[in-house]
């Protein structure tokens, strides 16, 4: 009858220099590995390319000079990704409303998902660009039609994990629910959805990347308003500016790592304390 | 066994049921036997010989094909082979699962809570998750989790086969513990013939599919039954018997 202990305070244990060295042993290796990119970088720009087609990849120095460090165009590029953050965020929501309610009636009834997971597929399967044409007519070519797309990339995965969660709950769980008479309401309060949210962040976290690249890809596509990530990129490359081609590039991939990070962080605030990694503690 | 006065029908009992399952297979034939309240009657046989099944046509999850079963479904305890918790539910809070089902008030579930877990010994332990808990603990949620409702039949289907023999032997004793404080009528499976003889009042033998009662055996220890039960010559030799009688249950 005694208890786990090495289960309890474990966190607490850690500390003394062992810290540091773990501290460095997380932050060492991508560290270097980032100075290799950048020296590689250099390479190319400088050893590779020649003066005149330098502006194919502008060296690291030149693109933090006029991509950041100069005020009005690194504004503007703020101004972008605020747009485009504003496209993934409403869009996001729209997945995730309508992802988790699909994904709940399709958990009612085998039929049910037989019957509506075919789409489901087929939806994921279409290549937007195939359907941009169609997206114009119907919602025009401003905020409406990028917010779409931005729906369209990020629905399948938390429709697909939301169900896989919902369905993954242990059968004699079920069944000691059914033993008690439990209405399908509460099966899914006090059960599959609970169990399920383990699942259900790990597709919120795929879908907050997918979100912010459909709402640049909808931008690049659909202009029409305020000026977003995806209109930026695109003049950037008409003009061969280069240099604020690669910051558009390096703030809209940071905007998707931000994104996902907050997403695991909302997932370790609600299931952290519970859920079971595979066993051991990470 | 008190007052048999008061119980006119035995608290459980199977009328010559069976169970053909739709592919064909023909788990249990024609099975008929009874548990009374102060009885604690264990089902021994091969893996695979329809032993659960029997449960699960006792409380009600699989309707028999044949014959019937007269129990009382409103309130049963139903202890499953894992400990069957909502991992994101502290200790307390798995507890009080099935007073919530039944929509019992919060400070009465509070109370109910409290004293099972009191009983099988988890006090200190309410706020804990089922992930900090070792296996045997996890299976001690599970049976305060049954004890909330003070339920008059208690069905085991094979619940301590996961946890290693100490931890069963522990958990063999606190149960048989729980029989004598509560009175339950208790219906017990496993494979194991030294728990089988170690917990029960009776011990019936089923033989490989189709399951049939092939032999019973009366099992004379008193209770309360000390952990040194185990090593007398009398447990020896009833094992001994059992053993025989599930080698011919194999064929």
């Amino acid at each position: 009858m005694t208890p786990d202990a090495a289960s309890q305070g474990s966190a607490v244990r850690r500390q003394g220099p062992s810290r540091l060295n773990t501290f460095l042993a997380t932050v060492l290796p991508p560290l270097i590995f980032g100075f290799f990119i950048i020296g590689f970088w250099y390479a190319i720009s400088y050893g590779v390319l020649e003066a005149d087609r330098r502006f194919l990849l502008q060296p690291p120095h030149k693109v933090w000079q006029k991509g950041f460090a100069d005020w009005d165009n690194f504004s503007e590029l703020l101004d972008g990704l605020r747009s485009s953050a504003k496209v993934a965020a409403l869009g996001l929501s729209i997945s995730i409303g309508l992802g988790m309610t699909l994904a709940v009636i399709m958990s009612q009834a085998k039929s049910i998902e037989r019957a509506l997971f075919p789409y489901m597929v087929t939806l994921q399967a279409i290549p937007i660009l195939a359907i941009v044409p169609l997206i114009g007519f119907w919602f025009g070519f401003g905020f409406k039609s990028r917010v779409v797309v931005a729906v369209i990339i990020s629905l399948f995965p938390i429709i697909v994990n939301t169900l896989f969660g919902l369905q993954s709950a242990e059968r004699g769980i079920h069944d000691l629910f059914t033993l008690h008479h439990a209405s399908r309401l509460t099966r899914l309060r006090k059960l599959t959805f609970p169990n399920a949210l383990p699942a259900i962040f790990a597709g919120l976290r795929i879908s907050a990347g997918l979100s912010v690249i459909g709402a640049i890809v909808g931008d690049f596509f659909f202009g029409q308003g305020d000026i977003g990530v995806g209109q930026l990129l695109r003049r950037y490359a008409n003009f061969l500016q280069g240099e604020q081609l690669l910051a558009a590039v390096i703030m809209s991939s940071l905007m998707g790592v931000v994104v996902f990070l907050a997403f695991g962080w909302l997932q370790d605030k609600v299931t952290g304390k519970w859920y079971e990694h595979g066993g051991q503690d990470v | 066994m008190a007052d048999l006065g008061t119980t006119p029908s035995p608290t459980l009992s199977f009328n010559s049921i069976s169970m053909v399952f739709p592919d064909g297979t023909e788990a249990v034939q024609d099975v008929s036997f009874s548990v009374d309240r102060g009885e604690f009657v264990t089902v021994v046989g091969p893996s695979g010989c329809g032993k659960s099944t029997l449960l699960k046509m006792a409380s009600g999850l699989l309707e028999p094909t044949g014959g019937s079963v007269d129990i009382d479904r409103e309130n049963l305890g139903y202890v499953f082979q894992d400990a069957t918790l909502l991992q994101w539910r502290t200790v307390q809070q798995n507890v009080e699962l099935l007073a919530e089902l039944h929509s019992v008030d919060k400070a009465e579930r509070r109370r109910m809570s409290k004293e099972a877990i009191d009983l099988v010994g988890l006090t200190g332990f309410e706020n804990h998750y089922p992930k900090s808990l070792s296996g045997g603990m996890k299976m001690r949620v599970s049976l305060a989790r049954s004890l909330t409702r003070k339920p008059p039949v208690f069905l085991f289907d094979e619940p301590f086969g996961a946890v290693d023999e100490i931890t069963r032997e522990h958990l063999n004793e606190e149960t048989l513990a729980l029989f004598q404080k509560e009175g339950f009528a208790g219906l017990f499976i496993t494979h194991s013939i030294s728990e089988a003889v170690f917990m029960s009042t009776r011990v019936l033998v089923m033989s490989a599919r189709p399951g049939k009662i092939i032999a019973e055996f009366e099992v004379p220890f008193e209770y309360p039954r000390s952990p040194d039960l185990r090593f007398h010559a009398d447990f020896a030799h009833l094992s001994g018997e059992i053993s025989a009688s599930l080698r011919g249950a194999h064929v």
